[in-house]
């Protein structure tokens, strides 16, 4: 096996906040670096290329011992949307781009942007759903296809 | 670390090669410097871009990221992975004799 990485193909599978900024970290950082990118949306992860969703992404207060406080306080109404703000604040300060600004940015990369075809059937979507950068829906199959070669990276 | 010459100077490169020594640059050594990159034909663009580094360098002491440059070179991030496939920053820093950018986004 060679010593550096030509190619990555990076899985987003969740919803949040915190689920979906490290995959797009690292298909940016892999192009910044002259590797070859392709990112792959599936299930909940889907709503980091949805039109009207992916400005809405909320970090998850519930169930996220990270964030050190009551399960119980993370639950009540607002508070999400609060530490969403404050989180968002704090990267907009460290100049990270938001979600759909950073998609964007990925995709001027020249990295590929896919949908996972099994999640778009299930949450009955369809292609027009999705922002412009997405390439295409591709199954299971297309998407080892599409990664031979490289090394494979779930989120 | 290596050693090459470059427009009739012996240049120390590091491992990944970067200048060690940002001052042995000089602007004669950029078209052989961008041919190792492996870009034949620099452009106006290309010109801005590693100017632009090397101005940014020597102001701040770093070079601009990627995401830097896209919004601060006059140069586009589709246009930047044009000129630099190779990864922008990286190649551009290779080329304007300037350490590696450091920096996630």
């Amino acid at each position: 096996m060679s010593d550096t990485i030509e190619k990555v193909s990076i899985i987003i599978s969740k919803g949040s906040l915190e689920g979906i900024y490290p995959g797009l970290i690292m298909a940016n950082g892999a192009r910044a670096e002259g590797i070859e990118a392709n990112l792959f949306f599936t299930f909940f992860g889907l709503d980091a290329i949805h039109k009207a969703r992916n400005e809405h992404i909320k970090l998850a207060t519930v169930g996220n011992p990270g964030l050190h406080f009551a399960t119980m306080a993370g639950g009540l109404p607002g508070v999400s949307t609060v530490m969403t703000h404050y989180m968002n604040h704090k990267m907009e300060k460290l100049d990270i781009p938001s979600i759909p600004e950073f998609i964007e940015m990925i995709a001027d990369t020249g990295a590929g942007l896919y949908a996972c075809k099994a999640s778009v059937d299930l949450f009955g979507l369809e292609k027009n759903d999705f922002i412009e950068q997405v390439q295409d829906i591709i199954t299971v199959g297309e998407f080892y296809e599409k990664a031979a070669g490289g090394q494979i990276i779930f989120t | 670390m290596s050693t090459s010459t470059i427009a009739n100077i012996d240049v120390e490169f590091n491992d990944e090669g970067f200048f060690v020594d940002p001052d042995q640059w000089t602007v004669d050594m950029v078209p052989e410097l961008a041919r190792r990159e492996g870009i034949e034909e620099l452009t106006d663009a290309h010109w801005q871009v590693i100017r632009f580094m090397r101005s940014e360098y020597l102001a701040k002491g770093t070079g601009p990221t990627v995401r830097v440059l896209g919004k601060t070179s006059g140069v586009s991030i589709k246009e930047l992975y044009q000129l630099f496939p190779k990864g922008p920053a990286k190649m551009a820093a290779k080329i304007a004799g300037i350490p590696k950018p450091r920096g996630c986004i």
